[in-house]
């Protein structure tokens, strides 16, 4: 079908009959409406970064008022935001343990995709019913012993009950280097047996290559999971202010300094979520592509 | 190997038996192999769910404060938390009200933005990125931006007191706290609609044209075409919304506390106090950990059940592709 806003555009190549103007009128105000709606939608989206970003830049005076453009734009509250609160401290910590984090929930969730698509043994459809059942689970049902654990383990107000757990297989991760494990041709597995290759050779040089782009998505969704997660760090490293991650330290600007102005902690929430907004703007395909996979397979 | 040339009944006897136990061999091996690669989450699993799940159930028999010993008090906790705990059922009706209410609110509009999407043909790709958007911004960040575009003298009350709206106080106000929280679900719809977008656009168009060419309308091709081949994709939003509410926490911890560091979880007067402020208010501020591990299998039992019965129930309405039903 050729774009509906230029009708006449192929006329030349292929002859084809004129579509008749009252048709064409009717095409152009459907477009017209669709993007209108889409244009509506987006301002309604965007809005509130506007909002956010231009009381990011206010002087304090200002926000006292009724303006919403920033005049003078004050860039030193960026600045001014470090003097509040160790930005750096925390932000070394969410990327601890989100980094960490996503070497761990890789290096093992590779192995048990493997053997959960591309080798036969007994107990493998129970295996992956067991995964499945645990992917619908959330933390807050396994919370409460965990705790107890590690408070005997004295791993509370540190990183540890983070970052740990994640070496041992994370669920979404396993189930979808699995899925994406399954597309692979059985043949070339077979034909890398053939040539003397162990299971592990097979894994390491035919599979994992393959498999980049869905290592990939994995590790990006792995490392936003950690860098935005709240409620598992306010509950292990809540009462440790030298452990605290950004999410964290950005809730508790409130309690840091009573008062604190929204300027200043709009300026931080920008500066939090940047880094995320950078990775998603660079590798967005992976996003969508990610998000679809679990939406509609699962 | 074995010789071809001998013929003997022992002999093929001897090596049928010969073959089984190679056979044998070589499947406990395999065993072996898929044991070793699956070690990792073989641990993970015993340690952090098997373990903590049946542990829980003991610790919810008890009474433990994690400094002295747990103490049996039998049914105690679930007597408690269903006749005397007023505040387990507020947790309840709250965490019932934003399900009822962000799930259905998020599908429909998440449909919507869809098909929009898939009627506009330029600027697809820019669409859709700004209706993403939203979902990348961290949960902390997102219920701060909201609270301050929402406070009482904030941006959107000068939009309502510009159109001569009422200007209701939002995260002040019990009774609009809840629908503050709604509106911020709403702009956070972008991972909803992206898989709302495959689904649409995974609907064949002969449908389409065969629905035509019946004489259906707009509505009539929406209502028989698109949303039975779509099903699926709702009956897992509604399973995963169901889930989520229940780990609904971030958000409303963040609103309560915005206003002043001392507030309670669920401030204002207990409007914002969902299922897990709840257990995180028992087990990790008042250290009855007998009581929040009762909360986390009542928890456990009514996802389990929630999600047998969206699966029964799915039978009816579910439309898988390439089968009947």
């Amino acid at each position: 079908m050729t774009a509906i806003s230029t009708p006449g555009a192929r006329a030349g190549a292929v002859p084809r009959r004129r579509v008749p103007p009252a048709i064409r009128r009717r095409r152009l105000l459907l477009t017209v409406a669709n993007h209108s709606v889409a244009i509506a939608l987006s301002i309604m989206f965007l809005v509130p970064f506007a909002f956010i970003v231009s009381t990011a830049l206010m002087t304090n005076q200002q926000m006292g008022s009724l303006s919403i453009w920033p005049s003078p734009f004050k860039w030193s509250n960026f600045t001014d935001l470090f003097e509040f609160f160790p930005f750096w401290r925390y932000a070394w910590n969410s990327l601890l343990y989100a980094g960490l984090g996503t070497v761990g929930v890789v290096l093992s969730g590779i192995p048990v995709a493997y053997a959960l698509s591309r080798l036969r043994w007994r107990g493998r459809q129970v295996s992956f019913v067991l995964l499945l059942s645990t992917l619908m689970l959330p933390v807050q049902v396994t919370i409460v012993p965990l705790y107890i654990v590690f408070v005997r383990l004295g791993w509370i107000g540190s990183l540890k009950p983070l970052i740990i757990p994640l070496f041992f297989g994370d669920a979404f991760t396993i189930f979808l280097l699995r899925q994406f494990f399954l597309t692979i041709p059985q043949e070339l597995s077979d034909a890398a047996r053939v040539d003397g290759a162990n299971d592990l050779q097979i894994l390491l040089r035919v599979i994992v290559p393959l498999a980049k782009p869905a290592i990939a998505a994995v590790a990006l969704f792995n490392f936003l999971y950690c860098w935005n997660d709240f409620f598992s760090p306010l509950l292990y490293a809540g009462n440790n202010p030298d452990t605290w991650t950004l999410a964290i330290s950005l809730q508790q600007l409130t309690q840091l300094s009573r008062g604190i102005l929204a300027n200043l902690q709009m300026a931080a929430s920008i500066l939090f979520t940047l880094p995320v907004l950078v990775i998603f703007f660079l590798a967005q395909k992976v996003f969508v592509e990610g998000v679809t996979l679990t939406g509609v397979k699962g | 190997m074995a010789t071809v040339s001998v013929r003997s009944p022992a002999a093929d006897q001897a090596r049928a038996a010969e073959r089984r136990r190679r056979r044998r061999r070589s499947a406990w091996r395999r065993q072996l192999v898929a044991l070793a690669f699956l070690s990792p989450w073989i641990i993970g699993f015993s340690v952090f769910y098997a373990y903590p799940i049946l542990s829980s159930l003991y610790f919810s028999f008890t009474r433990y404060d994690i400094l002295t010993d747990p103490v049996w008090v039998g049914l105690g906790n679930y007597e408690f938390m269903f006749t005397s705990d007023g505040r387990f059922w507020t947790a309840v009706r709250n965490t019932a009200w934003i399900v009822a209410v962000i799930v259905p609110l998020q599908i429909a509009f998440g449909i919507g933005a869809a098909l929009v999407l898939t009627r506009v043909r330029r600027g697809l790709s820019f669409y859709r990125t700004v209706f993403f958007l939203p979902t990348m911004v961290p949960l902390v960040a997102a219920a701060l931006g909201f609270v301050f575009l929402l406070n009482p003298g904030g941006p959107v009350n000068a939009v309502l007191r510009f159109l001569h709206l009422p200007e209701p106080l939002w995260f002040r106000d019990p009774v609009w706290a809840k629908p503050g929280l709604a509106l911020m679900a709403m702009w956070m719809v972008g991972q909803t609609m992206i898989i709302f977008l495959a689904a649409l656009l995974d609907v064949p168009r002969q449908l389409y044209e065969a629905a035509d060419l019946e004489g259906a309308g707009p509505f009539q091709r929406f209502r028989h075409v698109t949303l039975p081949m779509i099903s699926p994709v709702i009956f897992f939003s509604v399973v995963i919304g169901v889930i989520n509410g229940f780990r609904y926490f971030t958000e409303a911890y963040v609103v309560s506390k915005s206003g002043d560091w001392d507030n309670p979880v669920g401030t204002p007067q207990d409007s914002l106090l969902f299922y897990t402020s709840h257990l995180y208010n028992q087990g990790f501020e008042g250290f009855h950990m007998g009581y929040a591990a009762a909360l986390s299998w009542v928890m456990f039992l009514v996802i389990m059940a929630c999600t047998l019965l969206l699966i029964r129930s799915s039978r009816r309405w579910v439309h898988y592709q390439g089968g009947f039903r």
